[in-house]
């Protein structure tokens, strides 16, 4: 089960077509249809190749530029003068290629728009929520350092006796990693010392600081705090899963 | 009640007061409804001038109308020091589908998801959801056809995000037609592949162009 990587490169078939089209330049209104789809054929091997997903969209695509070749070649059906001038087989993907690539240049000027507004800031903007997100209080990012400082006084704080009691309990930075995981998904901000304070044993504390960190690189968190030697807050790392979206008021 | 030939400032002074403190575009009515004694006309010409104010005065704030309101917003020119002060980058922008998508949605509005799907030729019900989400886009009711489909059309948030007063403000489609026309006219009728290669060394541009 290897990982399917979607191509975005071309969103859909008409897309690719254009493409094609605009590398060979090649006339929309006149495309010479068995070498496009030769083209078309091809690239879908090479995406088949590379182990791309191909959406099925694109096979049915390549059936449709078949159909419409075929018909091509086939000599002109002997029919009474009814309809005067029998439609091109290709107009009708050509009507779509043409509606197609209008809105494509549509949404291209959507684009500088979106550029255009993104140059300018408006009072509290969905941004700014970020930067401050409870009561206006402005985070930094924490860094290693602050952490193993963090981890330090935990670590002074255990109480003596309970370090008997390592050999008892074996804890795993991976059995760690997935509690945290677990805990961040219910609560929006964990505490750095609340994570600890019910750690039993010196080791565990070590597996749930090293689970720490491996979900930062993972980027599965981000850890923040107020002020320096402030609590540290660990957060789920939602940028990296979706972009922010602007809230509506 | 002082003299009203010299409340036009005063009235300025208190539509800018409400615009800085507003967090989306305020609407001419939205305005009217704190300064009851004028219509909607006085507070159009007051919010222009303010506008105008703005813009003589090269201050670091415009005033814009967006969205069917007006909005106070940063002047483009401070984008720079603005992004290292919220330290954030160009910003997430919208994918190409879901430009794509909106565009569709924002000229042929109402439509419906197959309608889209037909333009585009890819499903879009992914992204569908996603500009729901957002609030970019919104459901404005059904299509009276078999399965009763839904309909969608483009927000105000929509106009907002893109800077727009309405969306009317968005060039006309037929803009971007570019080869549109030639195709009406000229479906060429022999296929360049197949049939009649004797032909083509004839000089028939012209005939091909009459049908």
């Amino acid at each position: 089960m290897g990982y399917k990587i979607k191509l975005e490169l071309f969103e859909g078939p008409l897309d690719l077509l254009l493409f094609l089209i605009k590398k060979e330049e090649m006339d929309v209104t006149d495309i010479p249809i068995s070498q496009i789809t030769q083209q078309y054929l091809e690239y879908l091997e090479v995406m088949q190749l590379l182990d791309l997903e191909i959406a099925g969209e694109f096979l049915v695509m390549a059936a449709e530029l078949m159909r419409i070749k075929s018909r091509l070649l086939l000599p002109p059906e002997e029919q009474p003068a009814e309809e005067l001038e029998e439609e091109d087989p290709r107009a009708e993907l050509v009507r779509r290629l043409l509606e197609y690539q209008k809105f494509k240049e549509a949404a291209k000027r959507l684009g500088n728009f979106e550029s255009t507004r993104k140059e300018v800031f408006t009072r509290r903007t969905g941004e700014i929520l970020n930067l401050s997100e409870e009561g206006g209080e402005a985070y930094f990012e924490t860094g290693i350092f602050d952490l193993i400082t963090a981890f330090s006084k935990v670590i002074q704080r255990l109480p003596k006796k309970i370090l008997y009691e390592i050999v008892k309990d074996e804890f795993t930075v991976e059995e760690k990693i997935h509690e945290i995981l677990h805990l961040i998904v219910t609560e929006p901000v964990l505490y750095f010392s609340k994570l600890f304070e019910k750690a039993k044993s010196r080791l565990e504390v070590v597996a749930t600081f090293l689970a720490i960190l491996e979900l930062i690189r993972l980027q599965e968190i981000v850890v923040r705090q107020k002020a320096l030697f402030d609590d540290i807050e660990i957060l789920r790392n939602t940028e990296k899963v979706q972009p922010k979206v602007k809230e509506n008021s | 009640m002082e003299d009203s030939s010299g409340s036009n400032e005063s009235i300025k002074r208190v539509i800018e007061a409400l615009l800085f403190v507003s967090e989306s575009p305020v609407p001419i009515e939205r305005i009217g409804l704190v300064l009851e004694d004028l219509d909607s006309s006085e507070i159009r010409k007051a919010v222009e001038e303010l506008k105008n104010d703005y813009e003589t005065a090269k201050r670091s704030l415009v005033i814009q109308e967006v969205a069917g309101g007006y909005q106070m917003t940063t002047n483009p020119l401070y984008a720079l020091w603005l992004r290292k002060f919220l330290k954030k980058t160009h910003g997430e922008k919208l994918s190409g589908p879901s430009l794509e998508t909106l565009a569709i949605i924002a000229y042929k509005q109402p439509v419906t998801r197959q309608e889209i799907e037909f333009i585009r030729g890819v499903n879009v019900e992914g992204v569908l959801k996603a500009l729901l989400e957002k609030g970019l886009i919104r459901i404005q009711g059904r299509k009276e056809i078999i399965g009763r489909p839904l309909l969608y059309g483009t927000s105000r948030e929509f106009l907002e995000y893109f800077g727009l007063s309405a969306l009317e403000e968005l060039p006309p489609i037929e803009e971007f037609v570019q080869q549109g026309e030639q195709l009406e006219a000229s479906l060429p009728e022999d296929s360049s592949e197949a049939a009649t290669p004797a032909q083509q060394d004839t000089q028939n541009e012209s005939k091909e162009i009459t049908s």
